[in-house]
């Protein structure tokens, strides 16, 4: 691997990172929730595909649309009857509720799945590539990842900006005690948004499951890349998400061609340390002065 | 039948009383005026008209219906729509934003972003701006229009004259009859007397949690309106 081939995969990569990233921040901007059970929320959608595909037996492409419906509801019904609960009542209380919930994910997927490492079985399209030239092919599957998000992220920017429930997701996030006086419901509102944040990361999950294995640990690996990649892009910029899952990418990548692929995970988490004290905000942070 | 009545209401911070036994009705069409100093209860009164605080005791009936304990949400639903102090447009969003987050529960009226821009013209020019960079009389025109936009029976504005030049107060007290042609009662919060009391129907002078004096202001003194007001 050449270090072409390595900033492609890379960049590749990124979009993946950026698909569980955008519900974080979604979530963290719409209610100041730093939800630490997201990883492991992005690992219970591809079990959930993977129960639809061994009960149906069908192509796991097929299961996500299945699996997004399921874990907007999930996510809605987390957040009303439990999450909604801690909103507003300072960081610390938000955090100690999604680590149990962590938990709690982590050991029920233990039981009822073992430790085992788990894989969706797409079929052909997992192997076939496009070879540009000797050096350089690109995977259809990381390049089908890579679209996807791009659609999503465009898709959210759209939903946001321009429809009402958008529009009421930012007036919530920018004054909730301005919002609840305009008549908007803020717990439904926040449930909403837990939601579509789940529902979002179902289709990077289950991705990630069809391209590569899964286990239930999995799950505090993927919070932290989702964690820097938001911090790297800017809070509150879904595109900043995207570059910055590009950036730690493109640090794993190309850390593993440099150094050896021991150092793939390491590097990216140095070039996150090293943005985070250089430029603390981010490349595309919005921020709004009041 | 009022529009609004209190009914013995008791509210509290805590352990901190701030409201003893309010009573008072505000009537369909009309102006109500909540004058008074600084901590004398009056915004509270607001916040619990808006659903942002509960009373202990006693009841808060609109047109009839006990609302003490409606979310705020739905209490916009049924026609209470709030200007609340300090403005709090949405910095982040537009003003053309911040007009249709007021019209989020549909409720049918007269006021539509075309009758705000031409109540408050200022805003036109302003509409793809984010809300943060606007003045403070230019927040305050939006924050009303924003309460507009909701199509209230009742409108709550607290404070709305605070901190901004006598022009701009000038200009939103102008736009009260408009309001009031529409059918919309208005319930208002001033520590600054002089310009309320020039538009209001009935007035209230809280002082310490209490209603110390209440009419119309025709009928009332300035010398009464300054003992009740300071408490001497």
């Amino acid at each position: 691997m050449d270090w072409l081939n390595a900033a492609v995969q890379g960049i590749l990569l990124g979009g993946l990172y950026s698909l569980f990233a955008v519900g974080l921040s979604l979530v963290f901007g719409t209610m100041r929730l730093t939800n630490l059970a997201h990883g492991d929320l992005t690992i219970l959608p591809a079990y959930v595909a993977l129960m639809i595909v061994n009960a149906l037996n069908f192509n796991p492409f097929y299961s996500i649309p299945i699996t997004m419906v399921i874990m907007f509801i999930v996510g809605y019904l987390l957040q009303r009857g439990l999450l909604n609960f801690v909103v507003g009542k300072g960081d610390v209380a938000g955090v100690i509720v999604t680590f149990g919930i962590s938990m709690v994910l982590q050991n029920a997927l233990l039981l009822g799945f073992t430790a085992n490492s788990q894989g969706l079985d797409a079929g052909r399209v997992e192997n076939l590539s496009i070879k540009i030239n000797d050096r350089l092919a690109v995977g259809w599957l990381p390049l089908i990842i890579f679209l996807m998000a791009l659609v999503v992220i465009t898709v959210l920017q759209v939903y946001m900006g321009r429809t009402k429930m958008g529009r009421a997701f930012r007036a919530v996030s920018d004054d909730q005690e301005a919002a609840r006086l305009m008549g908007i419901n803020t717990k439904h509102i926040w449930a909403v948004a837990m939601g579509v944040s789940l529902l979002i990361v179902t289709i990077g999950g289950v991705m990630m499951g069809i391209r590569t294995t899964f286990d239930p640990l999995l799950g505090s690996q993927r919070l932290i890349f989702a964690f820097e990649a938001v911090i790297i892009g800017g809070m509150g910029s879904s595109w900043g998400t995207l570059l910055g899952g590009i950036v730690l990418g493109l640090g794993q990548t190309l850390g593993a061609q440099a150094f050896g692929s021991a150092w793939s995970i390491l590097v990216g988490h140095m070039i996150f340390v090293i943005i985070l004290a250089v430029r603390p905000q981010g490349f595309l942070a919005k921020t709004v002065t009041t | 039948m009022s529009l609004l009545e209190f009914e013995n209401v008791n509210v509290y911070y805590e352990d901190f009383q701030a409201l003893y036994d309010l009573n008072f009705k505000v009537e369909e069409g009309e102006i109500f005026a909540c004058i008074g100093a600084n901590g004398a209860g009056k915004s509270t009164m607001l916040k619990t008209v808006a659903g942002a605080l509960v009373p202990r005791r006693g009841r808060i009936l609109f047109d009839g219906q006990p609302i003490d304990h409606m979310p705020t949400y739905k209490r916009v639903e049924i026609g209470i729509s709030s200007v609340p102090e300090g403005r709090r447009v949405f910095p982040s969003l537009t003003v053309h934003e911040n007009l249709l987050i007021g019209a989020y529960r549909n409720r049918k009226g007269p006021w539509t972003t075309d009758t705000i821009y031409e109540l408050f013209p200022l805003l036109v020019p302003l509409r793809k701006r984010q809300a943060a960079g606007l003045s403070g009389g230019e927040q305050q025109a939006l924050a009303i229009g924003r309460a507009l936009m909701a199509n209230p029976r009742l409108i709550l504005m607290d404070e709305v004259s605070l901190g901004l030049a006598p022009v701009v107060i000038k200009r939103i007290y102008d736009a009260f009859p408009t309001l009031l042609n529409n059918g919309t009662t208005i319930l208002v919060v001033e520590q600054d007397v002089q310009h309320v009391m020039t538009v209001a129907g009935h007035v209230a002078c809280f002082l310490e949690g209490r209603i110390k004096l209440e009419g119309r202001p025709s009928e009332l003194t300035n010398e009464q309106i300054t003992a009740a007001y300071f408490g001497v």
